[in-house]
């Protein structure tokens, strides 16, 4: 079996026998990173151009690095170096973009769908590394990742994710993820934070917290953004933290060997305890351990899924 | 000159239904309905020319109440001559178009530069929508009694609601002396905003701002509670869910004067049109679900919905080839709307009558035209092919504007030719 696509522009487009392959590719790749020499050649005269139009650091560092030890040539353009903040439009920008001829365009976009605009017009491929509310395909991968290695298996699992549904990416992709591999998964938020028809995802709505992380295989908690309070989505980051901050007490609601996850970066003592987000079931650090080591998966299997599609 | 049409079967809602008659045309006027065969003595005019309309159905001529044609200001977008081609091909003798133009339409001289503009063209008749307030800024009244002098024909200030109740009430109040009707765009965009498209399951999947069924209807109950305050006639444009058409009924059922119309995208269409990010699919009020689409059919079948406009938005790549999020919202319609609206007849939800009536009839009664096809009256006439299959095809239109979701259906029945005052501004190619 081998990748056929192009680009990953998000999880509704894979197969389980696609996330099963960049998973088992990603294990591989981990190894490469505990060396002390941190570099392969497998991507050797590839130009990887990573162009961020929303702010972010660990998230473009993942993919900095990731292709770095792949041996790939990064150019990294961000909002302020582009020529989007001359009046150029997006499809004109990465055409000249496609222009210089890179092999892979990494690209953060604050609008739904850009990912999908570009990789339409472009020959290159297309890494979505976040569009707007719609998704970020790596980060749910990397976190289905730390999920199989911890517990074996992501089927029949069941995992809770808590807070900001309506304006998270990370929550679609991994309600859609998630099912699609096998497991249960159960919501909770705020009537503010849970988006109309979000159960045609194949999710659960709970009621609160308690039910929704009770006997969970897996916690997973949504950075609650601050900024959002001005949009009257919560009344206080206080009171946010009393319903559906995630609590030593709360925890113990769910399976004894439940692990907690966050895609970061934490409100300590908001939607997450300290001593939760430190605690021994805490899986937070090694979420960005594992995100290089996806990401050169995905790096590795786009380049050779084109390859391989351009031999047909 | 005389003109005659000959073979053609007449739809005239109201008076003639499925009525082979042949037509006299004389000076720009219907001088005489007569029987097919019947020989009519033309007088002293020399020069007669017949129009062999066989196979035709002739109705009076189709009137849009919603259009933009965007000069001046925009025209790369449109222009009003583009427009016009557009709305003559499509079968309508009269467009109404709105006032979000640049300048605002929201002065007599604009307004005169619009009518102007019309006569030079003589392609079909325009007649201006003036403003409600100042810039469309929904603060001061504009002068609507002289635009009206101009040839202005309602108010609106379509693109925008007017948000204060209260201008909104001195609006109709000021209005009804006029004799003018109020065009309410039906929007509370403190429930709109930032939104792209329908608040339901596809926005949450594709990760859209939604803008919920009820960011329309509180603003259409708002503008019925306001006209049976004020006693004003109020028209709702561009109707999408079921909730505004309930509260049409209610509030016509009350004796309220209201109106209203859809357009062919919210009977033909649902959110689903959205599904890869299609900015064609992109318009305000946007695409709703199948239950507000069946609504809406079931609003036109009743009569809560009077008419059918077509809320022709004509738009450049510019600002339809972008991220969904910031495209502009519009599609245009002149030259698709027949087609589609027919589709209710093919499938027998309105008889072709009625559809005229949705069509023309009704848009005429709002503007207080008598347009029946009677000796005396203005021969603006549309001769309709029901049985013409189609593709459509933006390649083909007369519009500037190619911003259609509709590319590629097949459909049956088009304007075969469009008269305006007796002249022939379209023919179909044959």
């Amino acid at each position: 079996m081998r990748f056929e696509h192009k680009d990953l522009l998000d999880i509704n487009s894979l197969s389980p026998q696609d996330i099963t392959m960049i998973l088992d590719t990603a294990e591989g790749m981990k190894e490469i990173n505990k060396r002390p020499v941190k570099k392969v050649p497998t991507l050797r005269g590839k130009t990887i151009v990573l162009f961020f139009q929303e702010p972010s650091t660990r998230t473009k560092l993942s993919f900095d690095i990731a292709a770095k030890r792949l041996s790939a040539d990064v150019i990294s353009i961000s909002t302020g170096s582009s020529s989007i903040v001359k009046g150029e439009t997006l499809i004109d920008t990465v055409k000249n973009l496609e222009a210089m001829s890179p092999d892979i365009i990494v690209m953060r976009h604050s609008s739904s769908g850009a990912a999908q605009l570009i990789a339409r017009k472009l020959s290159p491929s297309v890494v979505n590394a976040g569009d707007g509310l719609h998704a970020h395909p790596t980060q749910s991968l990397l976190d289905m990742m730390t999920v199989r290695e911890k517990k074996g298996r992501i089927e029949g699992l069941k995992i809770a994710i808590i807070g900001d549904i309506a304006h998270s990416r990370v929550a679609r992709s991994n309600i859609n993820g998630f099912t699609k591999m096998g497991a249960t998964v159960n919501v909770t938020a705020p009537g503010t934070m849970i988006p109309k028809g979000i159960e045609t995802l194949g999710c659960h709505v709970a009621p609160d917290i308690e039910s929704c992380v009770e006997g969970a295989d897996v916690v997973m908690m949504l950075r609650i953004q601050k900024e959002r309070q001005e949009k009257i989505l919560f009344p206080s980051e206080r009171e946010y933290a009393s319903r559906f901050g995630l609590t030593r007490e709360r925890l113990a609601l769910a399976r004894m060997d439940a692990i907690v996850m966050h895609p970061g970066p934490m409100n300590r003592g908001v939607e997450i305890a300290n001593g939760v987000a430190d605690g021994k079931r805490s899986v937070i650090l090694e979420q960005v351990t594992n995100g290089v080591a996806l990401r050169m998966a995905v790096f590795y299997l786009v380049a050779g899924g084109k390859k391989y599609a351009d031999k047909d | 000159m005389l003109t005659r049409i000959k073979g053609a079967k007449i739809v005239d809602p109201g008076n003639m239904d499925g009525v082979y008659k042949d037509i006299i045309i004389r000076d720009g006027l219907i001088n005489a309905l007569i029987e097919p065969e019947e020989a009519f003595d033309p007088g002293d005019v020399t020069e007669i020319k017949e129009i062999d309309a066989t196979g035709m159905v002739a109705v009076p001529g189709l009137i849009d109440l919603h259009v933009h044609l965007r000069e001046p200001g925009h025209e790369y977008k449109e222009t009003i001559e583009t427009g016009a081609k557009a709305a003559v091909r499509g079968g309508f003798t009269t467009i109404c178009p709105m006032p979000n133009t640049s300048p605002v339409n929201d002065n007599s001289q604009v307004t005169a530069y619009i009518v102007n503009r019309a006569k030079e063209l003589g392609l079909c008749h325009i007649l201006p929508v003036g403003a409600i307030t100042h810039g469309l800024e929904g603060n001061t009244l504009a002068e609507y009694g002289d635009m009206q002098q101009k040839g202005m024909v309602a108010i609106s200030d379509d693109g925008r609601p007017v948000a204060d109740a209260r201008v909104m009430r001195r609006a109709m109040e000021y209005a009804n002396g006029l004799n003018l009707p109020v065009i309410s765009h039906a929007e509370d965009l403190s429930l709109a905003r930032n939104g792209a498209m329908n608040e339901g399951i596809t926005a949450t999947v594709l990760g859209i701002k939604g803008i919920p069924n009820a960011a329309e209807s509180v603003m259409v109950m708002r503008d019925i509670a306001l006209a049976e305050l004020t006693g004003a006639r109020v028209h709702i444009a561009h109707v999408s869910c079921e909730e505004s058409v309930d509260a049409i009924r209610h509030g016509k059922a009350r004796g309220v004067k209201v109106t209203a119309e859809t357009a062919p995208h919210y009977f033909t269409l649902t959110e689903e049109a959205v599904a890869q990010y299609d900015t064609h699919a992109k318009m305000n009020p946007p695409l709703r679900t199948e239950k507000d689409r069946q609504a809406i059919i079931e609003g036109l079948v009743d009569g809560t919905l009077d008419i059918i406009a077509t809320d022709h938005a004509p738009h450049s790549p510019l600002e339809k080839e972008v991220e969904f999020d910031r495209a502009a919202f519009g599609i245009v319609g002149l030259e698709t709307s027949l087609a589609l609206s027919l589709g209710l007849v093919q499938e027998g939800k309105l008889s072709l009558s009625q559809l005229i009536e949705k069509m023309s009839k009704n848009p005429a009664a709002i503007l207080g035209i008598d347009n029946d096809l009677k000796p005396g009256n203005p021969a603006d006439i549309t001769l309709i092919d029901t049985e013409a299959y189609h593709t459509i095809d933006p390649d083909t239109f007369f519009s500037k504007g190619v911003n259609t979701p509709f590319v590629g259906f097949n459909v049956k029945g088009e304007a075969w030719m469009t008269l305006v005052q007796g002249r022939v501004v379209f023919q179909k190619d044959v």
